[in-house]
């Protein structure tokens, strides 16, 4: 399985190397899924651990405006697609030392827990739908923590320019219900992040819209430090900021279990 | 006088706030809250509709001990409360903790939760004011905190807490000067409130062993304390008749499971009520021992809606001996006291609306409390809720429907900073 990944990864690696010119010949782009999977993993999976600082500016289409504040640790599992997440949310003051534990799994349900600090109570929370808002932004569950990738049928529309970068475009539909009826993604050719996602509802009307905003390498992995999400239909839309972004910082496994949520890292949550 | 000491507290706290050290920031939040009984019925004891109608102050002040040894957390309201005119100051919480990894201590007051439950309790035996449920004041206010020490520790991947509480709280409950509610000795009233003596042998021990096992959050309590609600156990020899409020010895031991199951989460837990005074069953005016259990489900229908069911149940055993030894004209007890429990909470608007309502009902009292519930932000830290405390049955002596005359509706208003 590895060995298969590798190689497919070389051979997408060998055509990104290879650019236009050998498209130019006729030489066919990388399956869509495979595209896919890179974006995953760019986008997603990049590195062994994340830190980082998250600021999120909530819009609505009076321009009136909300801010959440939190810190973000992620630890990729050593083997397989599992994640561990952990959220202490700092600011707005109502929702301070509020901690969110997620267990990710991608072939069954996540295990959530949450930490409401007033009364001390860690609690499970339900997590069949990941189309639910993040915090009330304008992302989704699933938008912060990926969606399963076999869960859409993926298809490589063209290649075009986009924001100034070359990029795949990619159309995803859904196997199954979802909230969304396709979603159409530029993908940047050299770093595989998507620098624009389209969502259509079921009237296949455009619902919302994903940009990535800003790109920096950190650590050697392109990171979209500042992407928004605007919902078409209601006006209102998210700014999300990435500050202190560090890869590789040698989190542990301990960091994501109960114990965290009660007494938040200090280390970890500045 | 009372009140300039107020005063200065309140400028000790704020000169004690100032963020000297850029370390210890001050936070906390104003608040007014208002409940008012709408039946119309008129208290005995002369009280009006009014249940709550207060205005609150909390500063909070929490930060880390220098050199890594540790953090510390102190949460002080003061408030005013205009249905009895008085006002007064409430220590929350304010700890210590030391240490931390491994091992660490929490020292001082604090707000301790166990257990699965939604607003059912089992093994969280620790105080609660349950006159803050019934006058929908915010839910962190059902929760007393208890003088304590904790420690906690993490042993491989199993969590130890064992806690000394040597100073007893017992449970807030309705008062006559607010609530109506049943009084199986209403013409007594020369009382008196015997709670436990602080002393070292009276001292509250609980354990809890906690762990992940695929997915599942396991815990095993153990507890050896008292009865928060009081025995009344009159002493009629006395002139005039007298009344003590008594607080049995009882232990507790549990377990608790919860996990992701049957697409939502499931979670299950156990008790057993450990009656130490009246272990026969045969004392009519202590608790017999008990056993209880709990099943809850609680599952997302939708996007930001949630649904949650619990099924409760209260076994008394020495059941025959509590019959035989039953006061005549006593409530009865059922043998099998059961509850069943719902929650829906459903987000709107980028959830700065939330619409819920819990509900209880016990099959076998035949009582019922609905609370339904309007909560908004109006922007970041500022949020209003309104609702009502709704209840009935079709006895004047069960749990729930003694409260029948008490229906109200509420109001909260909150600034956080």
């Amino acid at each position: 399985m590895r060995t298969i990944r590798f190689v497919a990864a070389a051979l997408i690696a060998v055509s990104v190397v290879a650019g236009g010119e050998v498209r130019a010949q006729g030489t066919q782009s990388p399956p869509a899924e495979e595209i896919m999977r890179r974006v995953q993993q760019a986008f997603y999976y990049a590195g062994q651990d994340l830190t980082a600082k998250v600021g999120m500016r909530l819009v609505d289409k009076t321009g009136r405006e909300r801010r959440r504040t939190l810190s973000m640790l992620r630890l990729n599992a050593k083997e397989g697609h599992n994640q561990k997440y952990y959220m202490y949310f700092h600011a707005p003051a109502d929702v301070r030392g509020t901690a969110f534990l997620v267990w990710k799994y991608p072939d069954k349900d996540d295990d959530r827990w949450l930490f409401i600090p007033a009364i001390k109570l860690v609690t499970r929370i339900a997590a069949r739908d990941n189309q639910s808002s993040f915090v009330g932004s304008d992302f989704t569950y699933e938008d912060v923590s990926g969606r399963d990738l076999g869960a859409d049928a993926h298809k490589l529309l063209r290649e075009e320019a986009m924001a100034g970068r070359d990029c795949y475009v990619v159309e995803s539909n859904p196997k199954a219900a979802a909230a969304f009826s396709r979603k159409v993604s530029w993908i940047d050719k050299t770093s595989f992040l998507p620098v624009k996602e389209e969502y259509y509802d079921v009237q296949n009307d455009l619902s919302r819209v994903f940009t990535a905003d800003e790109v920096n390498e950190i650590k050697g992995h392109p990171t979209a430090v500042r992407r928004t999400m605007k919902n078409l239909k209601s006006g209102h839309y998210t700014e999300v900021v990435f500050e202190n972004v560090d890869y590789d910082a040698g989190l542990e496994e301990g960091l994501f279990s109960e114990r965290s949520l009660q007494t938040p890292p200090a280390r970890w949550i500045q | 006088m009372r009140v300039r000491g107020w005063a200065c507290a309140l400028w000790l706290a704020i000169l004690l706030c100032a963020p000297a050290e850029g370390e210890v920031v001050p936070h906390g939040f104003v608040q007014a809250g208002y409940a008012a009984r709408i039946t119309g019925a008129a208290l005995p004891s002369g009280g009006g509709d009014f249940l709550v109608g207060e205005e609150r102050l909390q500063l909070s002040l929490s930060g880390a001990i220098p050199a890594g040894a540790g953090g510390f957390s102190a949460k002080v309201d003061f408030f005013h409360d205009a249905v009895t005119g008085k006002t007064g100051l409430e220590i929350r919480e304010t700890y210590l903790d030391l240490g931390g990894g491994k091992i660490g201590a929490r020292v001082g007051r604090q707000i301790i939760t166990w257990g699965t439950g939604d607003l059912l309790f089992i093994n969280d035996v620790f105080p609660k004011d349950w006159t803050a449920l019934f006058t929908g004041r915010p839910l962190e206010y059902l929760k007393i905190g208890s003088d304590a020490l904790k420690v906690s520790a993490q042993v491989g991947a199993v969590g130890l807490e064992a806690i000394a509480v040597p100073f007893f709280e017992p449970d807030r409950l309705p008062s006559a000067e607010r609530f109506f509610f049943f009084d199986p000795f209403p013409e007594v009233t020369h009382r008196t409130s015997e709670e436990p003596r602080s002393d070292l042998g009276n001292t509250e021990l609980a354990l809890k062993v906690s762990g992940l096992l695929s997915g599942w959050d396991l815990a095993l309590y153990a507890d050896r304390g008292y009865y928060r609600t009081p025995s009344m156990v009159p002493d009629s020899t006395a002139v005039p008749p007298s009344l003590s409020l008594r607080y049995p010895r009882r232990n507790v031991y549990g377990v608790s499971g919860r996990g992701a199951a049957l697409g939502g989460v499931v979670s299950l837990e156990a008790g057993y009520y450990d009656s130490r005074e009246d272990r026969s069953g045969t004392d009519p005016l202590l608790p017999n021992s008990q056993a209880l259990f709990l099943a809850g489900y609680q599952r997302q229908l939708s996007a930001d809606f949630t649904v949650g069911l619990q099924y409760y149940g209260e076994r008394t055993l020495r059941y025959d001996r509590y019959l035989s030894s039953l006061p005549p004209g006593f409530p009865k007890q059922a043998k099998l006291r059961q509850l069943v429990t719902a929650r829906l909470t459903r987000l709107l608007k980028y959830q700065t609306w939330k619409l819920s309502l819990f509900g209880y009902w016990s099959p076998t009292d035949e009582d019922f409390y609905l609370i339904p519930e309007v909560w908004h932000s109006l922007a970041d830290g500022v949020w209003v809720s309104a609702g009502a405390n709704v209840f009935g049955g079709r006895s004047e002596t069960s749990f729930f429907g003694q409260l029948d005359k008490n229906d109200n509706v509420y109001l909260n208003l909150r600034y956080e900073f």
